[in-house]
């Protein structure tokens, strides 16, 4: 096993280097210099000049690049155009927003995800697992992002049942109103990105436990007489819900990938409306450095994945 | 030939025309009239198939009326003109424009952007798919690196960064640009599938005969896979819907002044438009919902047909 995930971190060394380089290049491909119209309006086209030779942005890419990534090694990403401020805080102040939405928005997702797709799986062909079948069927066609704006009209505007805007109620004083206030600010975005999770866990869940319901061994231990609901704790349950804590890695993945719209919907102060504000900006440094750590965490939760399944299933080490 | 069978057999012409109709029962019917079958067996879907087939066509042709830059102009007499009314059957928004004809050409250039994407994208990553599932060795392993170099790729921000980048582009360019990121699933799937298919014997003895390769992988796994590529062609239609509008929506997708989907849709940003004035984005919400279910309702519908055809005989992979 240690193999595997030596392997597996092994071809991700290439993959973020490839991936840093697209970046920087993406970065460089940008129209306009970092220093006109940012420091000094007075500054002369002479100055530019010169501020951009001593800066190396005449060195060849090459050079370019590295004197970026050993800057990034030190942990400075650079500053903001827009926000006078190191990009490291800003990201640090918002990613933690980020954060906050999306493990309540996992922890959601695997609360109604594990028992809807035994259930179904249980009830294998009947109505209620057909109910199911049509929520999964239901979720996987529409676009995400219509979700979120018909959720926000009817909950939010409609029925007024929850905040439109924003992470923490301004009247929200000391540390139970703010925590309180914040819970109320990520419920619903974090339920409709619930529901558009749990897709996978319901549909993996539902075919292994109907899988397993029908294969050998259980058919074997029910002729033994023990008992189907004994079976199910004991066996079922527990060869298929392994596997799921597989799937946590790539859901970081998809969390990320859908904040943008979340956090666009409901005007949350995260990483993914800070993304789309520095791409109105042209808030270069802020740009690359978000697309940057978001590729990293990608690879972070298919690393994850990977090898959390090795560990769980065994046929993935042998091959 | 049939005159011939009449001069030198004995058998009368209404026998033949029965014999004629139980070999055409007994024979295996054809893929496309098992498809037929299946949807005549699901009302819903064949409601589907035909709201989708009359929807495409009316708005086809309901666009080439509109005349589209006269369209976007600003005319504030119709300042949120309510909806159902002569003029504006949909209403019209902040600038007076009318939503209906808007909805209609957002409809066009949104369903034609996902048809463009998903021709593209699909090719693609079939190609990418079959070539990496055959070859297998060296070739699988450097296309599958490429692979997952994508997959961590984080996507909608990467497309939005080169749309800012690109000075001016249009459908045509955004298409190219979303096409770049949407053919791994594709080529998964299809990778897997022609690695199966590849094991099989008659592969190895067409391999044996000598026929080339090119012409093993598009005239002999490919039709014996084309199910697989309809139905993932058809659930892929559905997704990348949701891909340009999504993008339009956020604001990085069709150019200014191009109506589209999305872009009707992010009225709804404005708190104003989302509370008193619904009919500015409610249509278009409620479009791409119906679109999508029943597209992809019409997809689970081929991916039933290609299940019977399995269990009806050819062995396939479990």
């Amino acid at each position: 096993m240690w193999k595997t995930i030596l392997r597996r971190v092994l071809i991700m060394i290439p993959e973020l280097i490839i991936l840093s380089i697209l970046v920087f290049l993406l970065a460089k491909l940008m129209p306009g210099d970092p220093f006109t119209g940012s420091i000094n309006p007075r500054l002369g086209q002479a100055q530019i000049h010169h501020l951009m030779r001593i800066n190396g942005l005449y060195d060849p890419w090459y050079q370019q690049y590295w004197n970026w990534v050993v800057h990034l090694f030190h942990g400075n990403l650079g500053t903001s155009y827009e926000y006078h401020e190191p990009v490291i805080d800003l990201i640090k102040q918002r990613g933690a927003n980020t954060l906050y939405l999306a493990v309540f928005t996992m922890v959601l997702t695997y609360v109604i995800g594990l028992p809807l797709g035994i259930y179904a799986g249980k009830h294998e062909g009947k109505l209620q697992d057909t109910l199911v079948q049509i929520y999964t069927y239901v979720t996987m066609a529409i676009p995400y992002f219509v979700v979120l704006v018909v959720g926000i009209w009817i909950f939010g505007y409609g029925l007024n049942l929850f905040p439109t805007a924003g992470s923490v109620s301004p009247q929200a004083n000391g540390f139970g109103p703010t925590l309180l206030s914040r819970i109320g600010h990520i419920l619903l975005p974090g339920l409709l990105g619930a529901l558009f999770g749990t897709v996978n866990i319901v549909q993996y869940l539902r075919s292994e436990v109907i899988d397993s319901k029908h294969s050998e061994y259980v058919r074997t231990i029910r002729a033994k007489g023990v008992p189907m609901p004994a079976i199910y704790r004991h066996h079922i349950f527990r060869n298929s819900l392994l596997p799921i804590a597989a799937f946590a890695g790539y859901s970081i993945t998809g969390l990320l990938g859908g904040s943008i719209f979340t956090e666009m919907v409901f005007s949350y102060p995260g990483m993914g409306l800070l993304f789309l504000n520095a791409i109105n900006f042209r808030d270069y440094t802020v740009i690359t450095a978000l697309v940057l750590l978001y590729g990293f965490l990608n690879l972070l939760g298919t690393l994850l994945s990977d090898i959390v399944l090795s560990i769980v299933d065994p046929r993935i080490r042998v091959s | 030939m049939d005159s011939k069978i009449d001069r030198h057999s004995s058998i009368s012409a209404e026998d033949l025309a029965r014999l004629n109709k139980e070999a055409e029962q007994e024979a295996a019917p054809s893929a496309l009239k098992i498809t037929w079958n299946e949807f005549k067996a699901d009302k819903p879907a064949l409601i589907s198939l035909i709201i989708i087939l009359t929807f495409f066509i009316f708005v086809g042709v309901a666009s080439l009326f509109i005349n589209v830059p006269k369209m976007m102009q600003t005319n504030f007499m119709a300042y949120y003109n309510q909806p159902f009314t002569k003029d504006f059957w949909l209403g019209a928004d902040s600038g007076g424009k009318s939503i209906a004809k808007q909805l209609i050409v957002g409809s066009r250039n949104s369903i034609g952007i996902a048809i463009g994407l998903t021709v593209i994208s699909s090719t693609f990553g079939i190609c990418w798919g079959m070539v990496s599932g055959y070859f297998g060795g060296m070739a699988d392993l450097v296309m599958q690196r490429v692979y997952d170099f994508m997959m961590i790729i984080p996507m909608l921000m990467t497309i939005i960064v080169i749309v800012t980048i690109i000075p001016s582009y249009t459908a045509i360019t955004l298409t190219l640009i979303l096409s770049c990121f949407y053919w791994m699933g594709t080529s998964r799937l299809i990778r897997s599938r022609t690695l199966a298919e590849t094991q099989k014997d008659y592969v190895q003895a067409s391999k044996a005969f000598g026929t080339s390769n090119v012409k093993i992988i598009f005239r002999e796994i490919m039709p014996n896979i084309s199910s697989l590529i309809i139905v993932d062609t058809t659930l892929s239609f559905a997704e990348n819907m949701g891909v340009e509008t999504g993008l339009s929506y956020l604001g990085f997708g069709l150019p200014m002044g191009t109506p589209s989907l999305g872009t009707l849709i992010a009225n709804a940003n404005d708190p104003e438009n989302i509370t008193n004035y619904w009919w500015t984005w409610l249509p278009a919400a409620l479009e791409i919902i119906i679109l999508c279910l029943a597209i992809s309702y019409i997809g689970q519908v081929l991916r039933r047909t290609l299940n019977a055809a399995q269990r009806r005989g050819t062995e396939d992979e479990k």
